[in-house]
């Protein structure tokens, strides 16, 4: 059971959650507070993605709560939602006729309240998002025209523009080249020191999750198997047990975190 | 084209000129000649006789009528293919005019044809079609053009089905003028029509307009909307009512003229972009330049005969459409 903090900004008790009455996630809880950053790992399937659908309001929950800023989420509207939660989904969902700019300037949206069209303000902010992500130079091209990478930094700059409190990412870096990697996860923890925001993130790379969030928590099979900090979950015996394989775990050089090494089967070693 | 409060003021300033010019050559244009010392003297309300009913009672009404219609429909097209995230989404091409039209003939044979009635009967044709096609794009989150093309094809195959039903239990005296309204005809139109048109076409654009920023993020895609604080299914409702009835009575009022909604839209985003708070108010200006361009040609091409409107935007907008659907893989829609 996690208990509700004076400060914590997203909040789950007990969340649960099924597709056609078949339970994709169960018992999950978490919390998340200012300058915080949790990283979600777990192998394919165990509702990594359910469970920031759940978090962003997008499903609702068949069991359990989602806390924002310590107010039921099912109490706000979407766009009270968007002021303080940006999301960034794993396909990227953009506009292929719309340019970089104007993707991420409609970012401003929920904080345009009736205004029609963005101000100076908006479009600061936008610029800002676009430099952080290293866009700043496709501006003018359509979204429908980038590559893979650059089009998942696009998606992370439209939701970093409307500088929400907290940030929920599905699989941010799975398209990106090594710099952008280390670059994207610097400038969310960058923004988790300097601005305060809480990022949960969802991760295949165990290595880089490991080495820059704060908390980790492994899924398998809809439940919790651990939450902790990331010396504590990764270890080989929690690993083989959510994802059935044999891994090393050792010190990587930089920080000390823990550096996963996927080991071949027994019977396939030489 | 950014889109800023300026950019749009403009654009709609130009536009507006170019709806001025439209009125003005189709005034001019058409089997009866009017000499401009004629047309000043009707502008002054000096004229009289037989062009000045020439000019009052058959151009002027027809254009104003081809003016409103041109503009719903492109404001139709627009929030389509908005919505549905596929450029050849159209109310003809999805069979919403069909069944709009099926509605409008199922209140002929009911013998209920008022405007009202009528045009009510052509809303609730709309709007059952704009479900049905729903239903199809539902399961996918966008519309691929092959589902959408077909869907519209089985839709206006059977809406086709019922209006030959009623066409072949008619008397003969009401078949050419069914025929011609078939094919989108503007040469009934009276003063009446544009009337009940114009105060529909200014709330309803007006609330397609405030929809714009939402119209932007869901042509990303529903979870992005939502996401960016789109309240989504309530947004697309709104929407899909407002263009039900826009198209609605458009139909009921000048039957179906199909691929207007297809080309304005289109040719405004290749010239200023994709954001709808520019596409919008300049498809749906253009949109009236338009229609009233291709009703004077529909007048004037087989003088002293006339053409169905819609023969004309099929001609113009059948190619265009086969012509989108070539150049499908282009990177941008």
């Amino acid at each position: 059971m996690v208990e509700a903090r004076a400060d914590s900004l997203l909040n789950a008790q007990d969340l649960g959650f099924a597709y056609d009455g078949r339970p994709v996630l169960a018992g999950v809880g978490l919390e998340l507070g200012p300058g915080q950053m949790l990283g979600v790992i777990g192998p394919n399937g165990s509702g990594k993605s359910t469970l920031l659908g759940l978090l962003c309001g997008l499903l609702p929950p068949d069991q359990g709560q989602v806390r924002l800023m310590g107010r039921p989420l099912a109490a706000f509207s979407r766009a009270q939602i968007a002021r303080h939660l940006g999301l960034v989904p794993q396909a990227a969902q953009l506009a292929p006729g719309f340019t970089v700019a104007e993707t991420v300037l409609a970012g401003r949206f929920a904080l345009m309240g009736g205004r029609m069209f963005e101000n100076q303000a908006d479009q600061a902010a936008a610029a800002r998002a676009m430099a952080l992500t290293d866009i700043s130079g496709l501006a003018q091209r359509r979204s429908g025209e980038l590559s893979g990478g650059e089009r998942q930094r696009l998606v992370l700059a439209r939701a970093l523009a409307a500088e929400p409190q907290v940030l929920l990412l599905d699989e941010p870096t799975s398209a990106l080249d090594l710099e952008h990697q280390l670059r994207v996860m610097g400038l969310l923890e960058t923004a988790c020191r300097e601005r305060g925001l809480a990022v949960c993130l969802v991760s295949h790379d165990l290595n880089l999750a490991g080495l820059f969030c704060g908390r980790l928590l492994l899924l398998s099979q809809g439940r919790p198997l651990a939450q902790g900090a990331p010396a504590e979950v990764l270890t080989p015996a929690l690993i083989k047990r959510a994802y059935g394989v044999e891994v090393a775990v050792d010190q990587e050089p930089s920080r000390g975190r823990p550096r996963v090494t996927l080991l071949a089967p027994i019977e396939t070693r030489l | 084209m950014k889109a800023t409060a300026p950019a749009v003021g403009l654009v709609c300033l130009g536009l507006m000129g170019l709806v001025l010019l439209a009125l003005l050559l189709g005034l001019w244009l058409g089997t009866v000649s009017i000499t401009p010392a004629q047309f000043w003297d009707w502008l002054c309300g000096r004229l009289n006789g037989a062009p000045a009913i020439i000019l009052s009672d058959l151009r002027l009404p027809r254009l104003l009528l081809a003016a409103l219609v041109g503009a719903c429909l492109s404001l139709c097209g627009a929030v389509f293919q908005g919505i549905l995230r596929n450029p050849l989404a159209e109310p003809f091409i999805l069979g919403v005019s069909g069944g709009a039209a099926c509605g409008a003939v199922l209140a002929l044979l009911m013998g209920v044809a008022s405007l009202w009635s009528q045009s009510l009967l052509a809303f609730a044709g709309a709007v059952g079609t704009v479900f049905m096609v729903l239903a199809v794009a539902r399961r996918r989150g966008s519309l691929e053009t092959s589902t959408l093309v077909l869907t519209g094809v089985m839709i206006n195959a059977f809406f086709t089905a019922v209006i030959m039903f009623v066409i072949a239990t008619t008397t003969d005296q009401k078949l050419h003028a069914i025929l011609f309204w078939l094919y989108g005809d503007l040469a009934a139109a009276n003063l009446r029509q544009a009337y009940l048109l114009l105060p529909v076409t200014l709330v309803g654009g007006g609330v397609i307009f405030f929809f714009a920023r939402h119209l932007n993020l869901l042509n990303a895609g529903d979870q992005a909307a939502a996401a960016l604080g789109v309240a989504v299914e309530r947004v697309k409702l709104i929407l899909f009512l407002v263009v039900s009835l826009l198209v609605g009575v458009t139909v009921s009022l000048s039957g179906l003229i199909g691929f207007v909604g297809l080309m304005v839209p289109h040719l405004v985003r290749i010239t200023l972009g994709h954001d709808h708070r520019l596409l919008l108010p300049a498809s749906g200006l253009f949109g009236a330049a338009f229609l009233m361009l291709a009703d004077t040609a529909a007048r004037t091409v087989i003088s002293p005969a006339a053409l169905p409107v819609g023969v004309v935007t099929a001609a113009l907008g059948a190619p265009f459409f086969v012509l989108l659907l070539a150049k499908r893989g282009s990177r941008w829609w």
